[in-house]
């Protein structure tokens, strides 16, 4: 290709990438900017902020309270991608090696729930587990797998329940596009050779499905870390998460500056964990992703 | 203060789903409220007013007439827009440009909106009704003189009980600290009113600014948390009461009341030695296009008959006292709604604690996280 229509292939490019990028810049660099510069600023009495210099905002962050508040948000939701990992994973796998011509359905079956808003399948979940008369104390009580009514709803146990609920479709489909692209020639030379079929498994089957495990595990981790509808729905605002403490300081105690350096903390915590978690199991797997 | 959402007829679970419909629709309605019909209009200035109100206010706070009859008799058109919240109201009108003409903060809010300038005065000589509202709620310490603000309903906020359950329980708050019903209660989701349930519990001011005192409190709260079911906002605790997923319930009285009227198992305490009231107000917005026809339509609420109607929907108190004949013998005769002066003056009404709005917030993210 000659140097003109090298020039002309730039522009091209150019012009069909700047949607994109007055997108994003608009609606996601300028947001984050802002919320960086917040967090530096100092907030009025009655909401609103100047803007300036006080790394107060920061050393606030550091108070054992928040600690504690943002500790037991990133277990929480590492205890979420695990259990969405555990869980889906054998969905995916029965899915995509003994769904057959189901497979499609069995799929569309996974993302159905996207199909309603979060809030209502929430708030479904309430009238399931909520009240000693409700329908899953009396399931419970039918079966005679309890003699009274336990409590099921408004604890840490109901968050994490409803966090996997909702987050699993994003560890089961990026773990599905792994596991379809699987030679299965791979997995008849593993056991032509001798394997057993765990070893097939754990030696062939997973590391090659690496990628999709990946992926699925920073959809999960990233918005449960800082989900805050569900702590307040299902943990009757007992279990606080940042998400809740970031809400609170915007909404309630009207401390912008405070609120965006939580944010900030939150998203630098995020891309540390991340970074940590794709070193570990290695880079070169996320770029086949 | 946080979401004093208001009471709603259906069950729990269309009230939450109309909700979430309804809330979604009308804050996208809310960002442009009206906008072709005032485009259409004189645009302002002196001349005579183009013949709309933009209306925002609490959802289901208004009686199903009060809205229709306005139209009828005045010709004005109203547009009505939802907020959930003080601090919601707060940020819609800081971030300016809003076009609503009457608004109803409650009594904490309308003194931060005073002093964040962002309310027009009233012109009295237009509100003749004005002198149909009650002298206790007149000149209230958000607003001294009325010079910003006039009442639209009050209550108060108590304990809902199943008195089948429990027996006839004095007016106390130590019920709701009482290890025998673990698991059974339910606090309002909301910084000032459950802080202030300790306070008052221990016998200090709703609106304590001392450490000691708050420090006392927060012991106090981190103590009761174990035995409750959660922390909810007044519309949930509700229908928990009367279904018996709570047998305690910490809720405005208007909620109260009308669990009341379907239960009779229930009961309504407004507990010693004080518990909140709370005043909701109307007011101008700086900025409002038809401050006249919102004059005509605040005049128009504290009118008897419509502020009788007012209450006799919202199961909420008036102000009016005009409009006191007026009101449901029914409703009258539930516990707690008419109330002895040695009751209503042991009553205490949140004020903006400015700066200590912030420990208010701390102190209960310690609760919530302990």
């Amino acid at each position: 290709m000659g140097k003109q229509g090298g020039r002309g292939w730039t522009l091209g490019l150019a012009g069909l990438l700047s949607p994109v990028t007055i997108w994003l810049g608009l609606f996601f660099l300028v947001p984050l900017l802002l919320i960086l510069a917040y967090s530096f600023g100092k907030s009025g009495i009655y909401g609103g902020i100047t803007l300036g210099f006080f790394p107060g905002n920061y050393l606030k962050v550091f108070d054992p309270l928040y600690l504690e508040i943002i500790l037991r948000t990133l277990v929480i939701a590492v205890l979420n991608t695990l259990l969405c990992l555990l869980i889906g994973y054998p969905l995916a796998y029965f899915i995509t090696f003994k769904g057959g011509r189901h497979k499609h359905t069995l799929i569309l079956l996974v993302m159905i729930p996207f199909w309603t808003s979060l809030l209502l399948r929430a708030y479904a979940w309430v009238v399931i587990l909520g009240g000693d008369n409700g329908i899953a104390n009396r399931i419970l009580q039918f079966l005679h797998l309890t003699d009274h009514p336990l409590t099921l709803i408004f604890t840490p146990q109901a968050v994490i329940m409803g966090m996997v609920y909702s987050y699993l479709p994003f560890m089961i489909l990026p773990l599905y596009a792994a596991l379809e692209k699987f030679d299965w020639r791979l997995k008849e030379a593993a056991q032509d050779l001798g394997a057993s079929r765990w070893h097939t498994f754990w030696r062939v089957t997973f590391p090659l499905s690496l990628p999709g495990v990946i992926a699925g595990s920073i959809l999960v981790f990233i918005p449960s870390a800082g989900e805050f509808v569900i702590p307040n729905l299902l943990g009757g605002a007992r279990t606080v998460m940042v998400g809740n403490l970031i809400q609170q300081q915007f909404l309630q105690a009207r401390d912008w500056a405070f609120g965006s350096a939580l944010a900030v903390m939150l998203a630098v915590l995020l891309v540390g964990a991340i970074m940590f978690y794709v070193r570990k199991v290695g880079a070169d797997k996320l770029e086949e992703v | 203060m946080v979401f004093r959402r208001r009471i709603s007829r259906d069950d729990f679970l269309r009230t939450m789903g109309a909700g979430v419909v309804a809330g979604s629709t009308l804050s996208v309605l809310a960002c442009q409220p009206n906008t072709s019909a005032q485009s259409s209009g004189g645009g302002g200035g002196s001349g005579p007013e183009e013949k709309e109100l933009n209306f925002y206010n609490w959802s289901d706070y208004v009686a199903k007439s009060t809205i229709p009859n306005f139209q009828k008799q005045t010709g004005i058109e109203v547009t009505q827009d939802f907020f959930s919240s003080n601090e919601e109201l707060l940020a819609k009108l800081q971030a300016g440009g809003t076009g609503y003409d009457v608004i109803v903060p409650s009594d904490y809010m309308v003194s931060i909106m005073i002093k964040s300038d962002i309310l027009e005065t009233l012109d009295m000589s237009k509100i003749p009704n004005f002198k149909n509202v009650g002298k206790n709620f007149k000149g209230l310490g958000y607003d001294p003189n009325n010079e910003y603000s006039v009442p639209y309903q009050w209550g108060t906020t108590g304990i809902l009980y199943n008195k089948k359950a429990l027996g006839k329980l004095d007016a106390s708050w130590d019920p709701m600290w009482d290890p025998s019903n673990k698991g059974k209660i339910g606090m309002l989701n909301d910084e000032r009113e459950t802080p202030g349930a300790a306070l008052y519990k221990l016998g200090y001011s709703v609106n304590s600014k001392d450490k000691e005192q708050l420090d006392e409190a927060e012991a106090e709260l981190k103590k009761q948390k174990p035995l409750l079911r959660g922390y909810f906002d007044s519309t949930q605790n509700r229908p928990s009461v009367i279904n018996g997923d709570l047998l305690l319930g910490h809720v405005f009285s208007g909620d109260a009341f009308l669990a009341l009227s379907q239960d009779e198992d229930l009961d309504y305490i407004i507990p010693e030695p004080a518990a909140t009231r709370w005043t909701d107000n109307m007011a101008i917005p700086k900025g409002a296009e038809h401050p006249d026809n919102a004059h005509k339509f605040i005049n128009y609420i504290l009118g008897a008959k419509t502020g009788a109607a007012l209450s006799n929907y919202t199961y909420y108190n008036t102000p009016n006292e005009a409009a006191l004949p007026m009101i449901d013998g029914a409703l009258k005769n539930l516990p707690g709604y008419e109330l002895d002066s040695s009751v209503f003056d042991r009553l205490q009404i949140i004020e903006d604690v400015g700066a200590a709005t912030r420990e208010y917030s701390t102190l209960f993210t310690s609760v919530k996280s302990s």
